[in-house]
């Protein structure tokens, strides 16, 4: 199941959502809105997304993984908008027989999520400026 | 053809709207598509190698054709997660 939400992740929802007798084990993995970048001081973050292809793009994801792991239940859910610090902007649950493909499955879905999800993320910097993240790719900061 | 470009993050900040209308002739493929694109806002060129084209939500090679119906996207580096 994926999913785009403006609203905070329930974090117990997304566990819920994958728990079964049928499994093992759930790996759970949080990205969360992190304080400092390379001594930078980070306010907030904002996430925009081009939903449509967003969707499809963890869809496919979701698909491929589950052709490559014994996955059981998988839940992918980004939050788009306004974050504070410490808030979740993506939820990544998997549930497997066994530990190991858990966490890989998991590790796998979350380098993906960075290379091919339509998602961006603006800091909102301490010092007053804002910046969209572009990895590779210069973009100076705005007033 | 008219071709409506969707606009995200830093490229619609540029642009300073979210799409940008494009006047094609001919056969069109990504790579002319970019090439218009620059002509039309010169303030994208420093950056339009960086970005990939989608072409009806899926990511489109330099050589994918434009159709006139084809939904189009230009996706500069993603940064979800």
């Amino acid at each position: 199941m994926v999913e785009l939400t403006e609203l905070p992740i329930n974090v117990q929802a997304v566990s819920d959502s994958v728990v079964s007798g049928d499994s093992g084990a759930v790996v759970l993995f949080l990205g969360t809105t992190r304080e400092f970048t390379r001594g930078r001081q980070t306010e907030s973050l904002d996430y925009e997304a081009y939903p449509e292809m967003a969707l499809k793009q963890l869809q496919q994801l979701e698909a491929e993984a589950r052709e490559r792991w014994p996955i059981d239940q998988c839940t992918i859910i980004h939050r788009l908008g306004h974050l504070e610090l410490a808030e979740a902007s993506i939820a990544v649950a998997i549930a497997t027989p066994h530990r190991v493909d858990a966490f890989e499955a998991a590790q796998w879905i979350m380098d993906e999520v960075k290379q091919v999800v339509p998602i961006w993320k603006k800091e909102n910097w301490a010092d007053g400026t804002t910046q969209w993240v572009h990895p590779g790719m210069d973009t100076p900061p705005q007033k | 053809m008219i071709i409506q470009v969707k606009l995200f993050a830093v490229a619609r900040d540029l642009v300073g709207a979210d799409q940008l209308q494009v006047e094609l002739s001919g056969t069109c493929t990504v790579e002319t598509l970019k090439e218009a694109m620059v002509q039309l806002q010169p303030n994208l060129a420093p950056m339009i190698d960086f970005m990939r084209i989608a072409v009806d939500s899926q990511f489109a090679t330099a050589d994918t054709q434009i159709l006139a119906d084809s939904e189009i996207a230009c996706i500069p580096p993603v940064s979800g997660g």
